[in-house]
């Protein structure tokens, strides 16, 4: 019995680590972890609307996920506010009225639950949702590879030379948005930005390619979510907490051993 | 209206007609005509601020004309040097993977860019530890990959020395000549450019004059806007004389005759001065 919740978390968690990493490295190149942040924000306002709703929780965090990156997009272009005072607006608001209607709505919600997530309560179709949806938005980042990368470097170049920044910045808002959705179960949105940030910026010092490093960035998160699993079982403390903390014990040993070695080893 | 470079060819890269970008209100540029053809280098000059980047990414698709049309030959293959770019020191980029930016190229065809701008021993560095002249031969080297139909270079030469500057003005000029591309150089200082450049535009929020380069130089409008000392630079430049600038500002014409500068009509002129009456 504890084997079989404690597998299906463990699948779950890696299922979603290896979409974080590599998705999350756009997020670190584009310098987006607030505005990941903020869309994570707003999922427990798609939460709350879905369940008064009583449509998919899923569908309703992406679609609300998805809508607050437009909401900010707009804005962006009224130039009226920076973008930082913009995302911290809609980030706490989004937050605070989804906590708002989940009280009002008179629903019971496990708010726990979705703040800080609950990976060990995960289910077999959870799990078919994390893979199918994670292969759907890793196959999308293979595919669209070149041209979103290019965006990110520079997005004049890429619209000068034939791409279309703009669409591909659209197409990451929603693989993010989708992202979220999914991960909320497991993490809550409160620590999703960490496995988009935390496992990238490990990645970076030993990667010598973007494409190296969303590997390595997957591979790290997978490590992470294994590690703190195990670390909640063994010291009895919560999941989601448990597994940002592997991730970040993850980093620092990044920063503080590989980095000489990895300097000497291009110096030579 | 009497523009030089306005045959429509079929060698014609780019035209742009009576183009003009607008911005919260204000006209970052406008009234630019120019087109840009095969094997010709046009450079454009004009201080800060002046629309130069602006014109460039009208040139490239980057902006829309709020007034006026761009029209690029279909299928036409563009290679860009950004004025600016900074690449955020998270993405892993060697030179290298740099060159495959927008396109997929094998191992031969990056050899030979990075052979071509020099900077082959360069291949696995890091293109945020490179100096500032070694970036921009890995950009140029990563534009010209493509071999494209033209090549737009917004300020290449900054952050490089001057005699780097000579020696990357030089590969221009034999880009040009090897693969017959267009080329819109923006330089914002114009007496090294001169020597491959065919046609100069003067840029300072409208086209303020444009020609060859000597016929710029000598043109009143320049002068105005990059003083008498600028031009001397430029005087090792000028191959033929057809009229000569009074130190009082009049002109002394090839046949003797002296007339007021404003009498004066250079063979180049293309003045569109209908963008002085918005302020």
């Amino acid at each position: 019995m504890l084997e079989d919740f404690f597998t299906r978390a463990l699948i779950a968690g890696i299922g979603l680590a290896l979409v974080t990493g590599p998705l999350g490295c756009f997020i670190v190149w584009r310098r987006m972890s607030y505005f990941g942040d903020t869309m994570a924000h707003s999922a427990l306002l798609g939460v709350a609307l879905s369940l008064v709703a009583q449509v998919n929780v899923t569908l309703g965090v992406f679609v609300i996920a998805a809508a607050v990156a437009g909401a900010l997009l707009l804005l962006q272009r009224r130039n009226t506010l920076s973008t930082d005072a913009l995302l911290g607006i809609l980030s706490h608001s989004a937050l605070a009225i989804g906590l708002v209607v989940a009280f009002l709505s008179g629903i019971r919600v496990d708010l726990m639950g979705f703040l800080f997530g609950d990976i060990l309560a995960v289910s077999v179709a959870d799990i078919a949702v994390i893979w199918l949806g994670g292969a759907v938005i890793l196959g999308a980042l293979v595919l669209m590879w070149r041209p979103l990368l290019a965006a990110t470097v520079n997005a004049d170049i890429a619209e000068a030379e034939g791409m279309r920044p703009e669409v591909t910045r659209v197409i990451l808002m929603l693989l993010l948005a989708s992202v979220i959705a999914i991960a909320m179960k497991i993490v809550g949105v409160l620590l999703i930005t960490a496995l988009l940030i935390i496992p990238p910026a490990t990645a970076r010092r030993v990667s010598g390619t973007p494409e190296l490093m969303a590997v390595v960035a997957a591979v790290a998160g997978a490590v992470a979510v294994t590690g703190g699993l195990f670390g909640s079982l063994r010291f009895d403390t919560p999941s989601g907490p448990s597994i940002v903390v592997a991730a970040l014990v993850l980093f620092l040993v990044s920063i503080a051993v590989p980095a000489r070695l990895w300097q000497r080893k291009r110096e030579a | 209206m009497n523009f030089v470079e306005a045959p429509r060819g079929h060698d014609v890269l780019v035209d742009v007609a009576g183009a003009g970008v607008k911005r919260d209100g204000r006209w970052l540029v406008e009234g630019v005509d120019l087109s840009i053809r095969r094997g010709e280098i046009v450079t454009m000059i004009g201080p800060n601020g002046s629309g130069k980047s602006t014109t460039a990414k009208l040139v490239t698709g980057v902006l829309k004309p709020s007034v006026g049309t761009v029209s690029r030959r279909t299928g036409l293959r563009v290679g860009y040097v950004p004025q600016k770019l900074a690449i955020d020191w998270t993405m892993p980029l060697t030179v290298r993977r740099l060159m495959t930016l927008t396109g997929r190229y094998g191992p031969g065809e990056i050899a030979g860019a990075l052979e071509a701008t020099g900077v082959s021993h360069l291949a696995e560095a890091e293109v945020q530890h490179l100096s500032g002249g070694e970036f921009q031969r890995a950009l140029l080297a990563r534009a010209m990959i493509r071999k494209p139909d033209l090549l737009v270079l917004d300020e290449p030469v900054q952050g490089v020395d001057f005699s780097g500057e000579v020696a990357l003005y030089d590969l221009i000029g034999q880009i040009r000549d090897e693969t017959q591309c267009g080329i819109l150089l923006i330089s914002h200082d114009l007496h090294v450019v001169m020597a491959a450049t065919d046609t100069v535009i003067c840029l300072n929020g409208h086209v303020c004059c444009r020609g060859s380069p000597e016929s710029v130089a000598r043109s009143p409008e320049y002068l105005s806007l990059f003083g008498a000392r600028a031009a001397n630079a430029l005087a090792v430049y000028q191959h033929h004389h057809d009229h000569t600038h009074l130190p009082d500002g009049r002109v002394l014409e090839a046949d003797g005759r002296v007339v007021g500068a404003h009498e004066h009509v250079h063979e180049h002129e293309g003045h569109s001065h209908h963008g002085h009456d918005h302020a």
